[in-house]
């Protein structure tokens, strides 16, 4: 089992469906919302996915596939 | 009797939530995902630091080191920092701005300002008892890494993207690190690096030692200060990336008001961005406090972070010192790097020219003043990214080994002045 925390950035095509929870129902991963800034035209939420470490990978595949944008919590660490 | 140089650093705190933490290997709070930063003792430093104390400092940044959260008598010090201030008259002139001085971080010991945040970094993961100094980088950070390990005695793991041009490759691989070039575009990188930093026990430089590493970039601001003969100037324009640099500069200003050896600034914070990357200069135009991430299309690669950490930060700032942002196309950056070096002497990578075409960009707006103290900071050499403006220099003459031959090929550059 693992524990992992990512940034979702929802395009504004995607700021009406529940995501989120679909993405729980879909896989055995539960989802803890931790922080989240969402309005009518963009929204970011910080979650925590806890579950077996391939179910974690394809869920976020699937968030992907959806359009949602999915980064590591802690921005980009390759530098200049 | 030696000059004390026991740190005065003591606690890590979140920046958001303000919960403290030992000084370890760690930079996001626990709580509320806020980064970590390095507190101080500044009464201590109050009573110790001096404008005289700084001077008779080596000529490097541990000149600060009263500010700085390592001892300087441990430090892996290359000789990074105390680059020079230059007042750019001539290019000054070209933008039509009185009173512009240049940061020229091009000199140090690897050629970019990366030096300075590598020196700390590596200094502290070395106190902090870790063996082996690792980065994900696209060029300046994994050279600066390389060297400082090497000197420091340490093992550096690089991981680069494996269609990095073949200059930056060797630009580490002279100081023998474990070169890593990653099957994969930049995103697949930085993926893998976030999954490598969470499972292995190494000190990677910007993810958890970052609180430490990012704490470099403020002695731009104490120089600038001191050069400036202690006192900030009106307006910095500085290259924003993940933002960090650009936070910290301001930050060293803010210290030094602190210790009480400049007045509290009112420095004007304006950043620089390349339009193929600016998560930043978009939200700032939007007038939104929440950028978007973006996918990196630039020339400007060491300023190409999509998601930037400190993007918030830096859109903050913007608006609290009354900034603005500039972004540039590419062509403006290759314009903006062959002006820099045409009217001041100075070679510097795409970056540079991010921030000289953001400059005239910003003086047009009026978002300049003319009579403005305005310093730009210039973070990396020319040779970094010569494949950026080659095409686009002037041709050299070629003659045969004689005068006549000369002669012929200058006056035709010439026509009208002959070869007075």
């Amino acid at each position: 089992m693992a524990i992992k925390r990512v940034r979702f950035t929802f395009p504004e095509q995607l700021i009406q469906e529940p995501v989120i929870y679909k993405l729980g129902h879909e896989f055995q991963v539960v989802t803890n919302v931790r922080m989240a800034d969402v309005d009518q035209t963009t929204g970011w939420v910080i979650l925590e996915l806890d579950g077996d470490a391939g179910e974690i990978d394809r869920s976020l595949a699937w968030a992907q596939e959806r359009g949602v944008r999915v980064d590591p919590l802690d921005g980009d660490i390759v530098e200049g | 009797m030696g000059i004390m140089t026991m740190s005065f650093a003591t606690n890590l705190r979140c920046r958001e939530c303000h919960r403290e933490y030992p000084l370890a290997a760690i930079h996001v709070c626990e709580f509320c995902f806020g980064p970590l930063e390095v507190t101080y003792d500044y009464d201590a430093i109050r009573k110790t630091v001096s404008r005289e104390r700084i001077e008779r400092g080596p000529a490097s940044l541990w000149r600060y080191a009263d500010f700085l959260p390592c001892d300087r008598e441990d430090a892996i010090d290359i000789g990074a920092g105390f680059t020079p201030l230059i007042r750019a008259k001539n290019l000054g002139k070209a933008l039509g701005l009185n009173n512009l001085y240049i940061k020229n971080d091009t000199v140090n010991p690897t050629w970019s300002f990366k030096d300075r945040v590598v020196t700390i970094a590596a200094t502290k993961a070395r106190e902090l008892g870790y063996e082996k100094l690792a980065c994900a980088s696209t060029g300046n950070l994994a050279n600066s890494v390389s060297a400082h390990a090497a000197a420091g005695g340490l093992e550096a793991v690089v991981f680069i993207p494996n269609d990095l041009e073949s200059n930056k490759q060797l630009g580490s691989s002279i100081y023998a690190p474990t070169l890593v070039k990653v099957r994969g575009n930049y995103d697949a990188v930085n993926r893998l690096c976030a999954e490598l930093a969470g499972s292995y026990n190494w000190a990677f430089v910007n993810v958890n030692v970052r609180p430490y590493y990012s704490e470099g970039s403020k002695t731009l601001g104490f120089e600038v200060a001191e050069q400036l003969g202690w006192r900030a100037p009106d307006h910095v324009v500085s290259p924003i990336a993940s933002g960090s640099l650009f936070v910290k500069i301001r930050k060293g200003f803010d210290e030094l008001a602190k210790a009480g050896l400049i007045d509290a600034p009112k420095t004007r914070m304006s950043g620089a961005q390349a339009t193929g990357c600016s998560p930043v200069a978009t939200a700032w135009r939007e007038g939104s406090m929440n950028f978007r991430p973006q996918k990196p299309d630039t020339i400007a690669k060491s300023l190409a972070i999509g998601n930037p950490a400190d993007g918030y930060y830096s859109l903050a700032q913007l608006r609290d010192t009354d900034g603005a942002c500039g972004s540039v196309s590419d062509d403006e950056i290759v314009t903006g790097m062959k002006l820099l070096a045409e009217t001041e002497g100075v070679f510097a990578e795409t970056a540079g020219g991010v921030t000289v075409a953001s400059l005239k960009q910003l003086t047009e707006a009026g978002s300049i003043h003319p009579d403005e103290l305005t310093v730009a900071f210039i973070t990396g050499a020319g040779f970094k990214t010569v494949e950026a403006v080659a095409g686009s220099l002037k041709t050299p003459l070629e003659i045969d080994a004689n005068f006549d031959s000369f002669e012929a090929a200058y006056r035709e550059l010439q026509p009208v002045a002959g070869v007075a």
